[in-house]
């Protein structure tokens, strides 16, 4: 009978290992020498200022906002796998306000846009929160079939209302600058969404253990027996109100990035945030300052693999690969911590 | 006339790949299982026959792609039999995995080509054939063989399946990869006879449409066929409006099956027809 801690080491290292081995399989299909890739993955994420400050924290931030929503969900036992179309609805909510009311003072504009980026991407997860509590629908299933309405109808704005005046491409015009995050370090495109997503990421921290509101909704995610005893929370309506906040976050990621980054809308604005997120959390077990440091982990990893992709050829989908070991992996650390089921 | 002849014609073809993967899925349901993977298993099963087609003709290609999908199987049933890990998230992650995994490796080794890729294909019509016959056989197998009652048996009351000597964890196992495997051949379906091509992602959510599919079937084979084609005919439904010439956004035409998926899930009662061991904590 083996002790729980010596399960974990070999699982960890055996989780470590395949990734590794994967990894290494996948630069030799592609033909790439292992030595030039694994230099440009690690410079890619920290090999410079440039690295650090506009790529790694630049791709962590909107996987913080993502990170946060789906590990407030998930705390809350709702499977919230929707995080992709809410930033979606989100990011188009912001784009639109954004380009009409551009002509406002920024202090103005700027605030309304990034609340109807939240309020975008509340809605979203709204639909299937009330489809889940009116209908009982699965919110798993719920959400991503919302992810696939959300980019088509993204799809449908950029070439429709929302496109460019000379119709040529799928995409908005600019968002005016009084709509725009301003940057954080000049030189630099790391923005101050970055800074209000580690604001947020402390007060869901502050929030779920220390109010008694975040008691109720961690009640709620330990099961619905615990709450109901612990007295009479109605799980089904923290459960909803969880699910809708947890969608605002994840719009409000959606504006931050528009806002932020792409300063403007278009068809793969969001290169599976909302999926990686899901591994953001579960890496973090769903602690919001542990989802931190996730979320920059992720960051670097998917900065190097882009840098990976343009120096050694090695396709960037390879971040998502190792993500979801990462998740299995998880799952059976997980298992090894537990030992034999009662 | 012409014209419904080529709508119901459309909707066989568009409904045959999601046949063959609802009732992959139709199997795991009635073991008691909500596989999320059968994503996973149809892009893996539609780079397996892309990678076999390639290599050595469609038959190879449909044996690889079976192959993929079983492997892909393979991985949720060691998390959900073996790590007692959750099926929705074991689920989740390996379509996950396997979407970013043929992503990866579509690109590194046929990026270069791209457009140019030169696939054999296959008509549809032999595959809405075989899922017929499979419809056939599945009916029969779960309704009168020993082995269809143990499955059954398994997703109802697999507590008293065990004492009747059947092993739920083992029923599931095969239920799984069977699951796996037609999920796979879905994908293949998908590549060789659909599009004719591969495309990242490009089983656009089949997996979890063919979940929908299985419960607007009731849980039924006779329901999942009818369902398949019901789900057919709503993505056809574009060009319907397009030969009557209503200028509708093409857009709404691609949303129509996963808003009919959320439509069903809303107003079809889960309560009576599914298994009764459906989604629960697995014992055995």
């Amino acid at each position: 009978m083996t002790s729980p801690r010596l399960r974990m080491a070999l699982v960890l290292v055996a989780t470590v290992a395949t990734i590794a081995a994967v990894v290494l399989l996948i630069i030799q299909a592609g033909g790439a020498d292992p030595a030039v890739a694994l230099r440009a993955l690690w410079d890619g994420a920290f090999g410079s200022p440039f690295a650090i400050l506009s790529a790694t924290l630049v791709r962590a931030t909107p996987l913080l906002f993502v990170g946060l929503a789906v590990g407030l969900a998930f705390r809350a036992g709702v499977l919230n796998i929707g995080a992709e179309g809410q930033l979606l609805a989100g990011a188009t909510a912001a784009v639109a306000l954004g380009l009409a009311i551009g002509t406002l003072p920024r202090a103005v504009a700027l605030p309304l846009v990034l609340v109807a980026g939240a309020a975008g991407g509340g809605v979203w997860a709204g639909i299937a929160a009330w489809l889940k509590r009116r209908f009982g629908v699965l919110e798993v299933i719920s959400t991503l079939m919302l992810n696939f309405i959300a980019a088509h109808g993204v799809s449908y704005a950029v070439r429709g209302p929302l496109q460019e005046p000379t119709h040529a491409y799928p995409q908005t015009i600019a968002l005016s600058p009084a709509a725009r995050l301003p940057g954080m370090i000049a030189g630099h495109r790391l923005h101050w969404g970055f800074a209000v997503a580690v604001v947020l990421a402390v007060g869901m921290w502050w929030f779920l253990s220390r109010t008694a509101a975040g008691f109720r909704v961690r009640a709620v995610g330990a099961g619905a027996l615990a709450a109901r005893s612990v007295g009479r929370i109605d799980d089904a309506r923290v459960a909803s109100w969880v699910f809708v906040a947890s969608g605002a976050l994840a719009g409000l990621g959606g504006a931050s990035e528009a806002t932020g980054v792409t300063y403007a809308l278009y068809e793969g604005i969001s290169p599976g945030y909302g999926y990686s997120a899901i591994a953001v959390a579960l890496l973090a077990r769903l602690h919001p300052l542990a989802i931190i440091g996730s979320a920059l982990f992720f960051g670097a990893l998917e900065a190097g693999a882009a840098a990976m992709q343009r120096d050694a050829n090695v396709p960037s989908v390879l971040a998502m690969v190792i993500e979801a070991c990462m998740v299995l992996g998880l799952l059976a650390l997980d298992r090894a911590r537990k030992g034999t089921p009662a | 006339m012409s014209a419904v002849a080529d709508f119901l014609l459309a909707t066989v073809r568009t409904a045959t790949p999601l046949a063959i993967a609802a009732h992959g899925e139709l199997i795991v349901e009635r073991a008691g299982i909500i596989n999320l993977g059968l994503e996973g298993a149809i892009i893996a099963g539609a780079f397996g026959a892309l990678v076999g087609a390639t290599a050595a003709g469609t038959g190879a290609g449909f044996a690889l792609a079976a192959l993929a999908g079983g492997a892909a199987a393979v991985i949720v049933a060691m998390a959900v039999l073996w790590l007692r890990a959750d099926a929705i998230i074991a689920g989740t992650a390996v379509s996950l995995l396997a979407l970013g995994l043929t992503g990866t490796l579509y690109r590194a080794w046929y990026g270069a080509q791209g457009a140019a890729l030169n696939i054999p294909t296959v008509a549809m019509w032999p595959l809405s054939v075989a899922v017929v016959a499979l419809a056939l056989v599945l009916w029969w197998w779960l309704a009168r063989t020993h082995a269809g009652l143990s499955l059954r048996a398994v997703g109802e009351q697999p507590i008293a399946a065990l004492a009747a000597g059947i092993s739920p964890r083992r029923v599931r196992w095969w239920a799984l990869v069977c699951g796996g495997m037609l999920g796979g051949i879905s994908g293949a379906a998908l590549v060789l006879a659909q599009v004719g091509t591969f495309a990242e992602g490009m089983s656009a959510g089949r997996g979890f449409i063919a979940i929908a599919i299985v419960v607007l079937g009731r849980w039924s084979v006779p329901g999942v066929v009818a369902a398949s084609l019901v789900f057919g005919a709503a993505s056809q439904v574009q060009y319907v409006f397009q030969s009557l010439g209503w200028a509708v956004p093409y857009q709404l035409f691609l949303v129509l099956p996963y808003v009919l998926t959320l439509v069903v899930l809303a107003f079809t009662q889960r309560r009576a027809a599914a298994p009764a061991a459906l989604g629960a904590p697995l014992q055995d």
